[in-house]
């Protein structure tokens, strides 16, 4: 008992951070992730950490973590050389387990000093005595093999193995929205497990969307925007209302930049809904409806599902029923080793042929009219797309979309990594084409955008959280919706 | 204990379990030491071959230079090393070094390893075809006399195909440097994330599959006591079939070498059964094709059961 006493006033003095950044910020390209970041983690702290998309949290966990270097400033691990020998686990949200192995062989992924005779015992020990002490009752055998797991136990298993026990002990485990796929009683067990760990001299970083979460477990909150350490005080210091307020940008643009987008506009009844989703989206004629809520929230997939019920896996139609704008360029976008041309032809290729042949006279001639329509910036359409700049690809796959007769236009998440001009002239085209009577479904992670719909709905945990119309379409209501508030935060 | 009963393993089992049945049927006398040898003889270089195949599918590549390597790897033992055996091991050790190389190339330059092994293929007949411009060559007497020797109770074929299921098992599933191996083909990032080399894993994997592919070509030459710079041309797309017959998968490194080794008897196995229904020469191939897809066809019918399950 003596001893832990002095243990305590010890590490209570001068306690040394498990990591320090200085000034640290990171770019990738002219995109600045992370900016100019100070923070200091020392032993029996839990940091929250929240934030809105592209807020900076994933790129502040990966300078921590020693995954990227940072681009300017310094991240430092006192009396460690390296992260991994810091202590520093990460749990992160893509998933770190190899399904093909067993609980017990993932652990030794992780941990190098399990080799030898005898290591699959000793594998087996850790990572039972870790699971047994973070999710007591639990039913994970070491020995099962992770792709015959439900999510959930996944889940535990990734958790477990942060804090097991190892050659160099966790000192500092980030947690990335961790009870994603967890029920509420083996949520509340993690909970417990990192306030015991935390109380134990380790230190958390715990990122979530529950609030509720982080109110519980957080002994300090950081809140990120555009890159920056907005805020960082002690969690008592915060109520549910100056966390959202600290997420969001100041309310009074907030108000005029909604009033510029959109006015009003008589769209009818809304018992007049074209589309009807089984997730509860509507949308009526000429309507621009918005999907809104932190990214993999289930928005992408819902566009996914519905764009594909209006299309046929065995034929083209030349009078296509909704035509899709890919945010993924490389993946969902661009042919890239066609012409772009070719590229803007693509989904009006029915109704361009001509005895089974392309009419290549009256390609030419589209081509030419949305070049002029929607600015591509191109002397010839017939170079490769890939010539291009980013925006510039990205209005050939807009032009793709708008150039077929499809009623609904889906749109997900189009805008990624599109200068700021670009977007003002998208816009204001999508609004043009609205006015005709055009409907857009818009997945977008960006407030901005979601100021030019008539209607948003937001995601959360794969299901709408929140209907908003008109005026109610605020930064502060789309955050509210997107994050989970339990009691403790109200 | 669970892993001695792997449902993975009950279709490969299974398929050979029946073919064995329909070969005795048909030909009563092929029930003897004798007979089970002739019939399982040319399976240990094929299963060999299925686990050279079966690491590199395992960490999500495919090797389509894999007949070409073991007939070098023959040429090599049938001209030089009964020659000059110095200068054979040597050629041996480089040509599982320059596969050790061709994986870190693969992984450092992110090519597709379809692309590289069809362009090494060529290189490999071409200096196949330099080593022994016309088929020859003699094996080494200690080769012949291990590859004929006869074991009591069992015939060799059957004591070798055991102990390279054994080998290959404990090394690629059981060693902690299997695992590693193994996580590669899972998840590559969460491998690069817990401060190991890709790298070196994939030289290592790379270099383990030429050992094994090296191995099929000695057995070769020690059965057929000759060499010819086309001998295994078959095996490229035989040991990609062991492999899958065995109940391997062409992604995410899960994969079987006890299931490799009896997908390579089976397929062994299928051409001695079409043979004997006196099936033309002409047809065989198209049957043997017929039989794979087949078993492929259960093993879908099996997943989608277990899926609604």
């Amino acid at each position: 008992m003596g001893t832990q006493m002095t243990n305590r006033t010890g590490a209570n003095a001068p306690a040394p951070a498990i990591v320090r950044l200085d000034g640290a910020g990171k770019a990738f390209g002219p995109v600045k992730a992370l900016d100019h970041v100070d923070l200091l983690i020392s032993p029996g702290e839990c940091l929250g950490l929240v934030g809105h998309n592209g807020a900076g949290k994933s790129t502040l966990v990966n300078l921590i973590t020693g995954l990227f270097a940072p681009s300017q400033g310094r991240v430092d691990y006192p009396g460690a050389e390296g992260p991994l020998a810091a202590g520093i686990r990460a749990i992160s949200q893509e998933g770190t387990l190899c399904p093909n192995l067993t609980v017990l062989e993932n652990l030794s992924v992780v941990q190098r000093d399990l080799t030898g005779p005898g290591w699959r015992a000793r594998a087996a020990g850790r990572i039972g005595r870790a699971l047994d002490a973070v999710f007591p009752g639990h039913r994970i055998r070491p020995e099962a093999l992770v792709h015959d797991m439900t999510l959930a136990e996944q889940q535990m298993v990734e958790i477990a193995i942060g804090f097991s026990e190892g050659a160099t002990p966790a000192r500092l485990v980030v947690l990335d929205e961790p009870t994603s796929s967890l029920d509420a009683s083996i949520a509340a067990q993690l909970l417990a497990h990192v306030r015991r760990f935390c109380a134990e001299g380790g230190a958390v970083v715990f990122i979530s969307h529950m609030m509720g979460e982080i109110f519980d477990v957080a002994t300090r909150i950081v809140v990120m925007r555009d890159g920056r350490n907005i805020a960082d005080r002690p969690a008592d210091a915060f109520t549910r209302q100056s966390l959202v307020d600290a997420m969001g940008h100041v309310a009074a643009d907030d108000h005029s930049d909604s009033s510029a987008a959109t006015a009003p506009r008589n769209l009818g009844d809304r018992a007049k809904a074209i589309l009807r989703t089984p997730e509860g989206i509507e949308a009526r004629k000429g309507e621009i409806v918005g999907l809104a809520g932190l990214a993999g929230h289930g928005q992408a997939e819902a566009l996914a599902r519905f764009y594909l019920s209006q299309s046929s896996d065995w034929r083209g139609a030349a009078d296509p029923r909704a035509a899709f704008v890919a945010g993924d360029r490389r993946r969902d976008g661009v042919m890239p080793v066609w012409s772009i041309r070719r590229n803007l032809s693509l989904a009006m290729l029915d109704r361009l042929t001509r005895s089974g042949l392309i009419d290549q006279h009256r390609e030419t001639e589209i081509g030419e009219s949305w070049r002029k329509r929607i600015g591509i910036r191109t002397p010839d359409m017939g170079n490769p797309i890939l010539s291009l700049s980013g925006g510039n690809q990205q209005k050939a796959l807009f032009a793709r979309a708008l150039a077929t007769t499809a009623p609904v236009i889906v749109m997900d998440d189009p805008m990624r990594g599109v200068d700021i001009g670009t977007k003002t002239e998208v816009y204001e085209m999508i609004r043009q084409e609205a006015a005709q009577g055009r409907t857009f479904l818009w997945y977008s992670t960006e407030m901005d955008e979601i100021r030019n719909c008539d209607r948003v709905f937001v995601f959360r945990d794969g299901a709408i959280s929140a209907e908003l119309e008109g005026d109610q379409i605020t930064e502060e209501n789309v955050l509210a919706a997107s994050f989970e508030f339990g009691e403790t935060a109200a | 204990m669970t892993r001695l009963i792997n449902p993975r393993l009950a279709l490969p089992v299974l398929s050979l379990v029946v073919l064995i049945v329909a070969v005795f049927w048909l030909q009563p006398r092929a029930m003897s030491y004798v007979g089970i040898n002739l019939l399982f003889n040319l399976a240990v270089p094929i299963a060999l071959a299925t686990i050279a195949q079966m690491i590199i599918i395992m960490v999500n590549d495919i090797d389509l230079s894999m007949g070409a390597f073991v007939s070098l790897a023959a040429c090599i033992t049938a001209a030089i090393l009964p020659v000059n055996p110095a200068l054979g091991v040597l050629l041996l050790a480089g040509c599982v070094l320059a596969y050790a190389a061709l994986g870190a190339l693969i992984e450092i330059r992110q090519l597709p390893a379809i692309v590289v092994t069809l362009g090494m293929s060529f290189v490999w007949g071409g200096a196949a075809v330099l080593i022994l411009p016309s088929p020859g060559g003699t094996a080494p007497g200690w080769l012949v006399w291990l590859m004929k020797s006869k074991p009591p109770l069992f015939p060799m074929a059957i004591v070798a195909s055991v102990l390279i299921a054994t080998v290959a098992h404990l090394l690629i599933m059981r060693s902690s440097f299997g695992v590693r191996l193994r996580a590669l083909g899972g998840n590559a990032r969460a491998v690069s994330r817990s401060g190991r080399s890709t790298v070196a894993l994939r030289a290592s994997a790379y270099g383990l599959a030429g050992i094994f592919a090296v191995l099929s070509g000695m057995a070769l030459v020690g059965l057929t006591t000759s060499g010819d710079a086309n001998i295994a041309l078959r095996y490229t797309l035989l040991s990609i079939a062991g492999v899958i017959l065995g109940g391997g998968e062409f992604t995410g490194g899960r994969i079987s070498p006890v299931g490799a080794v009896i997908g390579a008897l089976t397929l062994t196995l299928a051409g001695s059964f079409l043979s004997f229904l006196r099936l033309s020469p002409d047809w065989q191939i198209g049957a043997q094709g017929a039989i794979l897809i087949l078993v492929l066809a259960a093993r879908l019918l099996v997943r989608q059961a277990e899926k609604r399950a």
